[in-house]
């Protein structure tokens, strides 16, 4: 039996759970998630402290610490990210990276459609990623991203399947994408629709899962190795890039 | 009687540009003290990139951690407390360090304690001095602080001095900047001052009016930038080393000047520096003839505990600790943490 400690501060939500499984099917012991202000500095340790007190779990029996580990806020990565790190040294235990947008999607296990997380990164942006599930195994179709709204919208008119889209990037471009960029979609006769709120935002449920999965297959790291994967570089990098290109 | 037991602190910086993690033993021994600084990383831009400092720091906390425990021969469980610094400071650089110690302390339910950055800036002197007291006058000189302190207590802070406008550390980077020395300017500064005349030319030493005690510096870095600018225009070479030895002159008899006259009117027969640009050779020299001068006790800690670092955090951690500080696990990153604030 393994049992893992979830975090994901990656965006807007703050998400706390602990999984436990083994061959024979694997069990949600808690899961507090909090879509409330993002004051996660805040929130996050409180939040796994109710944890431990409503479900009276001793830290030395978890076997690995999940943590959303990126794209997201780079400020809320961090947070989520230095916690789980300071977990992970105070417990010598090691860590289980999981991809934001891979959880995310696979809050929607088991679906035939293709699943497209959009984050909203700003600037016109969204991290996104296309998915699918085979033989039951979540399967990335396109790979991890910041693109523009536009560039992965054509991308998926191009597949040409029934799409479910969700993150918090859809309230930002939900109307655009319906009114202008799936236009295509449409036409040819594919369905796209939109999670429902139990299933659309970040869940540290579906970060533990994944990460039981990760922890079979030896997808560890330790404490000190783990780093978010911010998928952009700071802004200072890119216009020092810039310049240089020009230059 | 009991042996009085030991209180070791772990202390965490990561304020600004340096990742740093220390052990100290009640407050005046440190057993380790781990600086990764960023520096070099930072030089390509100018100046301190607060999202590259903060990417940093995640890739380097735990490591620096591990050393300092490692380099001090202990582990977790023989720990008193953790110390943190809350700030002031780059929020997304002071938020890596607040959650690691959160989730260090929560896990091994050591007592957490937050510490004000100039706090342990000040507590320097105790490790370098070990038998350093309050009530002192300290003046705190930094590139993004500029405070004249009186020090009632471990804990207790009066500000009676401030700047206006830019940090004395804040200026020199500024000036080595238009002289083309680059960054960091302070020991750039310091290091081409040494072969220039520092009464070559002559900038301003500014006076705030209504305060005895307010230091201003924009108008000495405004007074550089157009003197070259002057030279510019006539056609005149520039000798930077006497740019510099002059600007830096200025600086410092403005900042020995007042600390002096802190001391004076606040009848404490001692002074402390502290902070980045406590480490400057032309003010530690000025203060140290006018203290000589005046029959004041002068402090100063070694260049290693004047820039950041976290054996100074672990030292004002302890008195802190003594004096029943404790955050819980909301503790926050407050970037402009006022001195004194609890």
């Amino acid at each position: 039996m393994s049992k893992v400690l979830a975090l994901d501060s990656s965006g807007l939500v703050a998400s706390v759970a602990v999984v436990e499984g083994d061959a024979f099917g694997s069990n949600l012991l808690a899961e507090y998630t909090v879509n409330y202000k993002k004051t996660h500095s805040q929130t996050l340790l409180p939040m796994l402290d109710e944890i431990v007190r409503m479900t009276e779990l001793d830290l030395q029996t978890i076997d690995a610490i999940a943590i959303a580990a990126g794209p997201g806020s780079f400020t809320g990565l961090r947070i989520g990210s230095a916690t789980a790190k300071g977990l992970g040294l105070a417990l010598d235990r090691p860590l289980v990276a999981v991809p934001t947008l891979d959880a995310l999607a696979y809050n929607l296990y088991g679906t035939d459609r293709l699943i497209c997380p959009l984050m909203d990164a700003r600037r016109n942006q969204v991290y996104t990623g296309v998915y699918t599930f085979q033989n039951g195994l979540l399967t990335r179709v396109l790979e991890p991203a910041a693109l523009d709204i536009r560039e992965i919208a054509e991308k998926l008119c191009e597949m040409k399947r029934d799409v479910i889209f969700l993150g918090d990037g859809v309230p930002v471009y939900q109307r655009t994408l319906e009114e202008v960029l799936l236009t295509d979609l449409s036409l040819h006769g594919n369905r796209y629709d939109f999670a429902p709120a139990h299933l659309n935002k970040q869940r540290a449920g579906a970060v533990a899962a994944l990460a039981l999965q990760y922890l079979k297959e030896g997808k560890t790291q330790t404490a000190a190795e783990h780093c978010p994967e911010y998928l952009r570089l700071s802004q200072a990098e890119r216009e020092r890039a810039e310049r240089e290109g020009k230059g | 009687m009991e042996e009085k037991k030991d209180i070791l602190i772990l202390a965490i910086e990561s304020s600004c540009d340096e990742t740093a993690a220390a052990v100290v033993k009640n407050g005046r021994d440190v057993l380790s003290n781990v600086i990764s600084s960023q520096i070099a990383l930072h030089t390509l831009y100018g100046g301190v990139v607060p999202e590259i400092a903060s990417r940093k720091h995640i890739e380097k906390i735990n490591e620096v951690i591990q050393q300092a425990l490692t380099d001090a021969g202990v582990t977790l469980a023989d720990l008193s407390a953790v110390g943190v610094t809350y700030g002031p400071g780059l929020v997304g650089a002071l938020l890596v360090g607040v959650a690691e110690a959160k989730a260090i302390s929560y896990a091994t339910k050591l007592p957490l304690v937050g510490v004000h950055h100039i706090e342990g800036h000040i507590a320097a002197n105790y490790i370098e001095d070990r038998e350093l007291e309050p009530p002192f006058v300290c003046l705190v000189v930094s590139g993004g602080h500029t405070h004249l302190v009186v020090v009632r207590d471990y804990d207790t802070f009066e500000i009676v001095g401030r700047t206006r406008d830019d940090a004395a550390g804040e200026a020199f980077d500024k000036v080595a900047r238009a002289i083309g020395l680059g960054y960091p300017g302070g020991p750039k500064i310091d290091k081409a001052a040494r072969e220039g005349n520092p009464e070559a030319i002559h900038f301003p030493r500014a006076k705030v009016a209504d305060s005895p005690y307010d230091f201003s510096f924009s108008g000495v870095k405004s007074a550089v930038l157009n003197y070259l600018n002057s030279c510019k225009m006539k056609g005149e070479t520039v000798i930077e080393a006497d740019v510099a030895a002059s600007f830096q002159r200025a600086v410092c008899e403005v900042l020995v000047s007042h600390a002096i006259q802190a001391v004076k009117d606040y009848q404490l027969p001692k002074l402390a520096l502290a902070g980045g640009v406590a480490s400057n050779s032309e003010l530690r020299r000025l203060m140290k003839e006018a203290c000589e001068k005046e029959k004041i006790s002068f402090y100063y800690p070694s260049p290693l505990l004047c820039t950041d670092n976290a054996a100074m955090i672990g030292a004002a951690a302890y008195y802190e600790y003594q004096k029943g500080t404790r955050h819980g696990l909301d503790l926050n990153a407050v970037p402009n943490l006022k001195l004194g604030e609890r």
